[in-house]
């Protein structure tokens, strides 16, 4: 069997899932986006900071009694406690991601595959033939990713949920059984270990099978985290092998403009998408996005606190809590919030906290992880991964100071992604002469 | 070589500075923020500096080594007061930051003090700036090879470790006495600092003579470590009381209700 033409097909499938959730998402939304979920996967996604700073507008208003100031600390706390549940997976996954190309020298050996979305080859004779064939690469992936994402606005207009779930189900598949299998062989053919087949199908099946559940089913809530984070580095090593180079940093230039526009302008397709769900008031589906705190009401591995919860609320409430809590979309505090607030007077303040996460795209994830992985990749410097990994940081730390600010939906991506291409090409080209310089006269500054 | 070294390396450099995040920083999400922001302030600085340098040293004549040499110390010396302008750029801006959020919360204390601000953000320059130092050394050091096969000095890595740990805690202490003299207006406590940062700088140019530039280093370092402990508001009254667990009002902070 031709490896690349099955991995392209398979891959195929994951781009075409891609594509459709690459554009961001653009809003915040306190209300569910129902279809927000089938995006998610592996996509910049917007954060959607809005409950948040929504829940504490509600809260205050709530919570006269309450005085200003402790609101006001209670929000800056809060929010750093956001930023740092953010801070933690985004740091586990570029960890993976560069450990990964650290040690296994299989995702940096560049054997002319390329994916069908990146048809030009890189291998000219000029730099500006080159220049010109990454354009075009990027040019293909974006148009790609626009008109998929325009489907995926058709389909859940016309009420398609099924395909879409399967499209999703098929994709996540495909992520956690034949990547996860390729990685694993790739990990032993590079420490050379000797391994039978059915120890590995028997490793892989449990892997697998566990995931799908813990993913689009119910499961421990750090067993979810972890495989999330798993998946977007998978999926992540996988761009960083089969995109060119300069198509690579191209891409992720472009992806990050495309993130501002979709979700700022007015008429972008996520935010079409968003509205409608808002309109509809759906349930959605499994999410894959990554989410840092419970927030299904039914059924949940720990339902103790939302039994709890669930048996306070109104009935509405109760559906407006299920609704939230299956809307996660970007950057959102835990659906809680709505019917948390609404009964701020009589819970506890740490409880509300407690139970309000925040949540980010998959794709944020892995578009962080592939700048930071081309950043180990290419060189050899641990000065340039260091550098991107701060930069990206503090990118997302920005990015949530804006939301807090301006209380309205804003991309995860453009901040992070132009903090880290800045901060790689000036680290690689300027720092690293200096530095290197410096270290072999052992001068320290 | 090889992992012994390597292990023994990395804890040198960083095991007191990673000890201090973890008892201290990791818990407080606020102070997390801050430290890496610090650490992205002397990020940028590092580039501004080795901006220039590029530049000068594309005009230069690459041939001369006492030329290129002469602008690396050029380098160096530039590179040590961007980094003080941008702590003191960070200072502004946290103090910005502080004022605004005290006018908004109209409350009278503040999250995070200036004092904790000021190690932390110290602690964020000394992490990048020995990371910067050390992490290219630390992964040669894993890989198969010989120190000084050359004639080069054979404490190299260990000579490079030792100095990094002094440079981490010397930038928290310099945080600390940086932020208090600012705070107090004391202009030459400030001048104290950035001069003994640039002796510092100064003495490892002659590396690898390590006695010259060791020994002067971490006796700076002691200093400022003195320095910084009585800035910080302790007395030999404090450091007896903690020792003897007689503090009374870190007992009471930390009490916890059976």
């Amino acid at each position: 069997m031709n490896t690349s033409e099955s991995e392209e097909d398979s891959y195929n499938e994951r781009t075409a899932l891609v594509a459709s959730e690459i554009p961001s998402m653009p809003s915040y939304q306190d209300q569910p986006q129902p279809e927000d979920m089938e995006h998610k996967r592996q996509r910049p996604v917007a954060p959607e900071q809005a409950a948040e700073p929504r829940s504490q507008v509600r809260g205050g208003v709530e919570r006269e009694p309450v005085s200003q100031d402790d609101e006001e600390e209670l929000t800056l706390k809060y929010g750093a406690k956001h930023v740092i549940m953010l801070f933690v997976p985004v740091t586990l996954c570029m960890v993976v991601v560069v450990a990964t190309i650290k040690s296994v020298s299989f995702y940096t050996e560049k054997n002319g595959q390329q994916l069908i979305y990146t048809p030009f080859t890189e291998d000219t004779d000029t730099v500006g033939e080159r220049l010109l064939n990454s354009v075009l690469n990027t040019i293909i992936m974006i148009s790609v990713i626009v008109f998929m994402t325009i489907v995926l606005v058709v389909l859940y207009k016309y009420r398609c949920y099924k395909f879409i779930h399967g499209w999703l189900i098929l994709s996540s598949l495909m992520l956690l059984f034949w990547f996860s299998f390729m990685y694993l062989g790739e990990v032993f053919k590079t420490y050379n270990v000797a391994m039978d087949y059915p120890t590995v199908a028997m490793i892989i099946w449990n892997f697998g099978a566990v995931g799908m559940v813990c993913i689009h089913w119910k499961g421990p809530l750090q067993l979810q985290q972890a495989y999330l984070i798993v998946i977007s580095a998978l999926m992540a090593l996988v761009f960083i092998k089969y995109l060119p180079e300069w198509s690579a940093w191209v891409i992720l230039g472009a992806i990050s403009i495309y993130d501002l526009v979709a979700v700022l302008s007015p008429k972008g397709p996520l935010r079409m998408l968003v509205e409608t769900a808002q309109e509809r008031n759906e349930p959605i589906f499994p999410a894959l996005i990554y989410s840092s705190a419970m927030i299904w009401m039914v059924g949940m591995a720990n339902p103790s606190r939302n039994a709890e919860r669930a048996s306070q609320d109104t009935d509405e409430d109760a559906d407006q809590g299920e609704s939230d809590a299956l809307a996660r979309d970007g950057l959102e505090p835990a659906t809680q919030v709505s019917s948390g607030i609404n009964r701020s007077y009589t819970t506890e303040d740490d409880l509300d906290e407690e139970d309000r996460g925040v949540k980010l795209g998959l794709g944020d994830f892995i578009f962080y992880s592939v700048l930071v992985g081309k950043a180990a990749a290419t060189g050899g410097d641990w000065n340039t991964t260091l550098a991107c990994f701060v930069a990206i940081l503090i990118g997302l730390c920005l990015t949530l100071l804006l939301l807090a600010i301006f209380k309205k939906a804003l991309p995860a991506l453009p901040i992070s992604i132009t903090f880290g291409l800045v901060f790689y090409f000036s680290t690689d080209n300027l720092v690293r002469p200096f530095m290197d310089n410096l270290a072999a006269h052992q001068f320290y500054i | 070589m090889t992992a012994s070294v390597f292990f023994g390396c990395t804890f040198i450099a960083f095991g007191p500075a990673i000890s201090l995040f973890l008892f201290t920083i990791a818990r407080d999400p606020l102070r997390v923020i801050f430290l890496i922001a610090g650490a992205f302030f002397w990020l940028c600085s590092l580039l501004l500096s080795s901006l220039v340098w590029f530049i000068t040293v594309q005009i230069s004549n690459k041939e001369s080594s006492s030329q290129q040499k002469g602008l690396l110390i050029f380098g160096v010396v530039l590179s040590v007061l961007l980094q003080e302008t941008f702590r003191f750029g960070y200072y502004k801006l946290l103090k910005k930051a502080n004022e605004g959020l005290l006018m908004l919360s109209a409350e009278e204390t503040m999250p995070i003090s200036i004092q904790q601000l000021a190690y932390v953000s110290g602690l964020g320059f000394g992490f990048m700036s020995g990371a910067f130092s050390v992490v290219n050394i630390l992964a040669d050091s894993v890989g198969p090879g010989t120190i000084g096969i050359h004639g080069d000095s054979q404490h190299y890595f260990l000579s490079s470790a030792f100095m990094t740990m002094a440079i981490v805690l010397l930038h928290m202490f310099w945080g600390v006495v940086f932020f208090d003299a600012c705070e107090k207006r004391l202009w030459w406590s400030l001048a104290v600092v950035v001069s003994s940062h640039l002796l510092v700088s100064c003495l490892t140019f002659q590396n690898p003579q390590y006695v010259g530039s060791l020994v002067p280093t971490y006796v700076i370092m002691f200093l400022m470590g003195l320095w910084a402990f009585f800035c910080a508001g302790g007395s030999l009254r404090n450091l007896k009381f903690c020792l003897t667990c007689k503090d009374k009002d870190f007992l009471l902070a930390h009490h916890r209700p059976r």
